[in-house]
């Protein structure tokens, strides 16, 4: 648990950031009428939108915390042969970067207001979305027909359980992309518009960073890493 | 202490808060079924979790008349009794007191208390109604379903959840279960978004956090602890799904099951149970939080005193909560794990005694020289002192693992866990109804039948409970189905569980008469007028009761904190946070 220990530690250390920025030591009992408020003009400087992508960004953190503890706590059984990764990963996680990328330019362009430039980006931006998932489909395929089916091996089974699990964040996301898209293909990008853009970027960059960090892991690559910071702390 | 801060006489401006873009119904349909407004969903969720709860009370009669009078009802076999505890402990711990604290008191009273027209994703919140109503309604299948419910225990630990000596463990048992489960975590996780962004952005003007009522508090840092603990939930149900449908062995040892291999290997049950406790003991406290922060209001208000110690209160519940993820595996004691880990374990969890023990302490000394309104709501919160107490000294046994060892199979556990996670959430929650069920319908609930439900059900909780601690004590085993000879179990103890099982079916028969008080008093209620007990917190200054759409006709702007009861030279025994001026000055010595 490890691992989730050290996501937990460091949300709680946001949390208390946070937190500590409250005026938590006031006395409220002695403070009637204007009171301190945090928030400039005791409203909210930051979009409800912002906040709420970030917490739901922190619980998917969690989740794959757990999935990752849960793979390295079942590794340390004898039956574990890691599985093989096919070569066309590599590409994959090129189109999920490019999708990043286009996200980015999508956002930037939208507030500099050169719409027809950000609606293209967003355009390509799904399509690299779908070809990533039909690359990640297209690696499952690969790896049955070289038979690693998912109950032979744990490693298997957490290769398919967790991009299974990936692949359906990003197909959520794709399901936002798209609404985005159908919300802005007329008239001029507002305020609104960028906001959903800059959310959709922001989910993206993050499932790109969770990918990467799976990739190491079936990859093996955070093994060794793992092992360097076990060895540095005992 | 005199040097209160005033800021200038003259009242704040009104709300600069940006309005809300509220959705308008257009139809019965959008506006009573299919409804994004919060107090509507709180409705569904509570009325939902209360429904799906008495099938859970009945379960328990069904096993108590088992473990009373054995063999007497044929109908009760080995098979049902396990599906009947199963499902009475799942339904109870997630579907009812989850449910009912966060999306019940959650969605009806955080956008009230905070002065905001709605939570800030209506739609999400919709849905979180939706996909947890599914889930019940999935659970409920599995009733139907060949080879019926699951009988793993609530805490279905493998291997034993998905062989074939379970019940529903080869059947569709398991897995309607664990579906249920992640149909009702994404709900959660939809809802609960919503809970803590509406506290984080949607407060009105002059609400900081310091301001805020403690029950808010505990709703939203239980809300948060249940985000990332839920998670470990979910990826054990994937993963025990994936065990059962896909064969594949990720908490599958070998195994031999009637003689045959199964294709199973290597998997680790143990992995499991981490996985699962992890988030099984915040969510002890995630059903706790919300009730120290209701009982914290119910005692104020009734007490017409401020709360003492609110700074501390609001410290304990933040400290309660960062501390309950790191005690999960004082639940694995007897798994076999290093000892080293359960001294570990055993530490954080008597430390998390001392934030919890300053908040039972603030509670009785807000009680202290306070003027008491024995109340139904103050009964229940009074009842829920005691009761906590009873629990959470048992606790302190349980914690050390020496003492948990010997006790840990024994009826012991059931009863300190029903006492500390049972009764004394039940209890706060018929306080909260009581309390606000005059905001939520416009009319008092009958005084008499309160009072009959409140006695039965106190006493009889005790009448239940206290005597399981000593069957513990004596060696009885929890979780067996009968008893059969079993020399060091006296005939008295026997005559015992009788008794028990007699309280058990007057308690429950109590709570029939609390769900007809809540219809009947629809129509027949005392009307109650928009504040019957003279509180200070905004809900109870909303210009109609109950609360229209929306909430606030114009947003109401905080000046004071929400505990200004017997204000010394106010003119009232209570000053509404909405309040402005400099009427009366704050309590002496509250700190």
């Amino acid at each position: 648990m490890n691992v989730t220990l050290i996501l937990l530690a460091v949300i709680l250390t946001i949390a208390g950031w946070w937190l500590s920025r409250q005026r938590l030591f006031s006395k409220p009992w002695l403070e009637v009428g204007h009171a301190f408020d945090p928030r400039p003009d005791g409203r909210p400087s930051i979009p409800p939108a912002k906040i709420g992508l970030g917490v739901f960004l922190a619980v998917v953190a969690a989740l794959f915390s757990l999935f990752i503890s849960a793979y390295f706590m079942r590794m340390a059984s004898t039956d574990w042969w890691s599985t093989p990764m096919p070569k066309v990963l590599w590409l994959n996680t090129a189109i999920l970067g490019l999708g990043s990328l286009l996200l980015h330019a999508a956002r930037v362009t939208a507030e500099r207001h050169r719409d027809e430039a950000s609606r293209t980006a967003l355009i390509a931006a799904l399509a690299a979305g779908l070809a990533f998932l039909a690359g990640q489909v297209f690696a499952w395929r690969e790896l049955t027909d070289a038979g690693f089916l998912i109950a032979d091996n744990p490693a298997n089974s957490f290769f398919y359980m967790i991009s299974g699990m990936h692949g359906l964040h990003i197909l959520g996301g794709l399901f936002a992309l798209t609404r985005v898209i159908v919300r802005t293909r007329a008239g001029p990008m507002d305020e609104r518009a960028v906001l959903s853009i800059t959310l959709c970027a922001t989910y993206w960059h993050f499932m790109l960073a969770v990918w990467l960090v799976l990739f190491a892991l079936f990859s093996g690559w955070a093994n060794d890493f793992v092992e360097l910071c076990r060895q540095l702390l005992t | 202490m005199v040097d209160i801060r005033h800021s200038t006489g003259e009242p704040i401006g009104a709300a600069e808060v940006e309005d809300v873009e509220l959705y308008h119904p257009h139809s019965w349909w959008t506006r009573y079924v299919f409804s994004q407004d919060a107090k509507i969903i709180a409705v569904q969720y509570a009325s939902t979790a209360i429904a799906i709860g008495m099938v859970a009370l009945v379960l328990s009669w069904l096993m108590r008349l088992q473990l009373g009078f054995p063999g007497a009802f044929a109908f009760i076999d080995a098979e049902r009794y396990y599906q009947f505890i199963t499902m009475h402990g799942m339904i109870m711990v997630i579907y009812l007191l989850t449910a009912l604290f966060l999306g019940g008191f959650g969605n009806y009273l955080i956008p009230l208390m905070l002065g905001a027209r709605d939570m800030v994703f209506p739609y999400a919140n919709m849905l979180s109604y939706w996909l947890y109503l599914l889930a019940v309604l999935v659970l409920v299948a599995s009733f139907f379903a060949p080879g019926g419910p699951t009988g793993a225990g609530w805490t279905l630990y493998p291997p034993q959840a998905v062989l074939s000596g379970t019940p529903g463990g080869k059947d569709w048992g398991i897995i309607l279960m664990l579906s249920s489960l992640i149909l009702f975590i994404i709900g959660f996780t939809m809802g609960g978004l919503n809970y803590v962004v509406t506290v984080l952005q949607g407060r009105t003007r002059g609400m900081t956090l310091m301001r805020m009522p403690l029950t808010v508090w505990g709703i939203f840092t239980a809300t948060v602890m249940a985000l990332l603990a839920f998670p470990a939930l979910f990826v054990a149900c994937v993963m025990m799904l994936f065990d059962r449908v896909l064969g594949t062995s990720f908490f599958m040892p070998a195994i031999v099951e009637m003689g045959e291999q199964l294709q199973h290997g290597g998997g680790s049950p143990i992995l499991f149970q981490h996985l699962f406790w992890f988030f099984g003991h915040p969510e002890v406290y995630i059903v706790a939080l919300p009730a120290f922060g209701i009982v914290s209001d119910l005692i104020s208000t009734h007490a017409r005193k401020n709360i003492f110690g609110y700074r501390m209160m609001v410290w304990a519940i933040v400290i309660i909560g960062a501390l309950s993820f790191i005690v999960w595996a004082h639940h694995m004691y007897v798994s076999g794990m290093n000892p080293y880990f359960g001294f570990f374990f055993a530490t954080t969890t008597l430390i998390i005694a001392v934030p919890t023990a300053i908040k039972v302490y603030n509670w009785v000394l807000t009680l202290w020289r306070g003027d008491i309104h024995l109340t139904l709501p103050m009964l229940f919160a009074l009842a829920f002192i005691v009761t906590f107490v009873n629990g959470g000294l048992t606790g302190l046994f349980l914690g050390n693992v020496v003492v948990d060892v010997p006790l840990s199979d024994t009826m012991f556990v059931v009863a300190h866990f029903h006492m500390v996670m049972g009764v004394a959430p039940i209890l706060v929650i018929f306080g909260a109804i009581y309390h606000w069920y005059p905001k939520i319908t416009g009319r008092m609930l009958n005084e008499v039948m309160g009072q009959i439900h409140f006695w039965v059900t106190f006493v009889g909780a005790y009448l239940i409970f206290f005597p399981m601690h000593y069957l513990g004590l004596i060696g009885m085993p929890r979780r067996y189905y009968e008893m059969g000879e079993t020399a060091f179990v006296p005939a008295s103890a026997h005559t015992l569980n009788e008794f028990i099982t007699i309280m058990a079916l007057v308690v429950g028969a109590a709570q029939l008469l609390f769900l007809f008080n809540l219809i009947w008093s629809i129509r027949h209620g005392r009307e109650a007028g928009g504040n019957p007990w003279r509180a200070t917190t905004l809900e109870w200054q909303t210009p109609e009761t109950p609360p229209r759409h929306g909430n606030w006709k114009e947003l109401p702007v905080v000046y004071r904190w929400p505990y200004d009861y017997s204000v010394p030279g106010a003119a009232e025994d209570f000053i509404p946070q909405n309040q402005p001026g400099s009427a009366g000055h704050a309590p002496e010595g509250a700190s």
